[in-house]
């Protein structure tokens, strides 16, 4: 029945899927299976799609993404910890044609990044922030974070995270949406091929919201550091479903633009 | 009835064996090889190349974007 064979198939003219050409072709440093990867992947087809690869300005963060200037060809910066956003804004003010976007762990966003990102935020800094929200600190070892999940497991918490000592979980983007600097918030995740697609959706919106001047746009997503979380990389998925997902649900949160 | 036929090429050198692609596929076409490759990843390949329709899945949820999806219709 099928009568045609691997290399009638394998041809440019059948091409449905390729690694978009923004991102490079260097071997990423991220565990097997970490998110990190797709995400990076997701904002070089943006990038890509929207034919912004000449205009758009990157901020590393400090955490396991420090090293994403090497993979997408793009101009980058690189902030000090936590202090992307207000690396971004000036970036942003200064080249106010550009795309500026910063790439954030929860480590970074959420804990010693908390006041620049705030304040970039209520100012309406006209920038994109992608919030890489695993629920630890991954590249030093997997520490307990302010998102780490109630009971949940880290290196600092080894018997699992106590309200009656280490609070409540910070959802940032719930918080960040009550301010009226915020355009558009919203919580994906790349566990699947139905996400990964809603995800990619998801950061278009968000760079396109930020050449229109209105305000800030916030895309949370949900992660897993498996390596970090000491899972293999489908059990964390499913992990992340099953735990992250009532704590972080997904979806937009804010549209100010759409609305 | 119009077919649809497709085969995925890996880069294997870039696969981490994370088998992420392996649970994504719903056609059960790719398996980590018992080959790694010259970092000591057991790479993806196809076991089962007839069944693959080219839907991507793969590829998609790929976080090393080492996976090109090729389909023809017939
Ligand atoms: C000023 C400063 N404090 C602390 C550190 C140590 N440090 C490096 S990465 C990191 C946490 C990163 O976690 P997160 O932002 O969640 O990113 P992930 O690695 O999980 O992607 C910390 C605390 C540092 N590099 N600089």
């Amino acid at each position: 029945m099928n009568n045609m064979n691997i290399t009638d198939i394998v041809n440019p003219a059948n091409l449905v899927y390729k690694k978009n050409s923004v991102l490079n072709d260097l071997p990423m440093h991220y565990c097997p299976g970490c998110s990190h990867g797709v995400v990076h992947k997701l904002l070089g087809d943006i990038i890509e799609e929207l034919n912004i690869q000449e205009q758009t300005i990157g901020v590393a963060p400090v955490g396991c993404a420090v090293f994403a200037y090497k993979y997408l060809d793009i101009d980058w910066q690189q902030a000090a910890h936590g202090r992307a956003p207000a690396l971004a804004t000036a970036i942003k003010r200064l080249l106010p044609d550009r795309y500026v976007f910063t790439y954030q762990g929860d480590g970074d966003l959420a804990a010693i990044g908390t006041a620049e990102t705030l304040h970039a935020c209520n100012r309406g800094e006209n920038i994109v922030i992608i919030y890489i929200n695993n629920g630890i600190y991954g590249m030093t070892g997997g520490q307990m974070a302010p998102t780490t999940l109630l009971g949940m497991k880290s290196t600092t918490s080894p018997k699992g995270r106590m309200y009656e000592r280490d609070g409540n979980p910070l959802d940032m983007p719930k918080l960040l949406a009550e301010l009226d600097g915020v355009c558009y918030v919203t919580r994906q995740a790349v566990h699947t091929v139905g996400a990964v697609k809603k995800c990619r959706r998801a950061i278009k919106k968000a760079f396109e919201y930020s050449a229109l001047n209105k305000g800030t746009s916030i895309v949370e997503v949900v992660s897993t550091c498996n390596s970090g979380w000491k899972m293999t990389p489908d059990f964390a998925n499913r992990w992340m479903v099953e735990n992250m997902f009532s704590k972080y649900p997904l979806g937009d949160i804010k549209d100010t633009i759409q609305a | 009835m119009a077919k649809l036929i497709g085969s995925i090429k890996v880069d294997i050198q870039k696969c981490k064996g994370c088998d992420l692609c392996v649970i994504a596929c719903p056609l059960d076409v790719i398996a980590l090889s018992k080959d790694a490759n010259s970092k000591g990843y057991n790479f993806a390949h196809m076991i089962n190349p007839d069944a693959c329709n080219g839907c991507s899945a793969c590829a998609e949820v790929c976080p090393e974007a080492s996976i090109t999806v090729y389909r023809v219709r017939v």
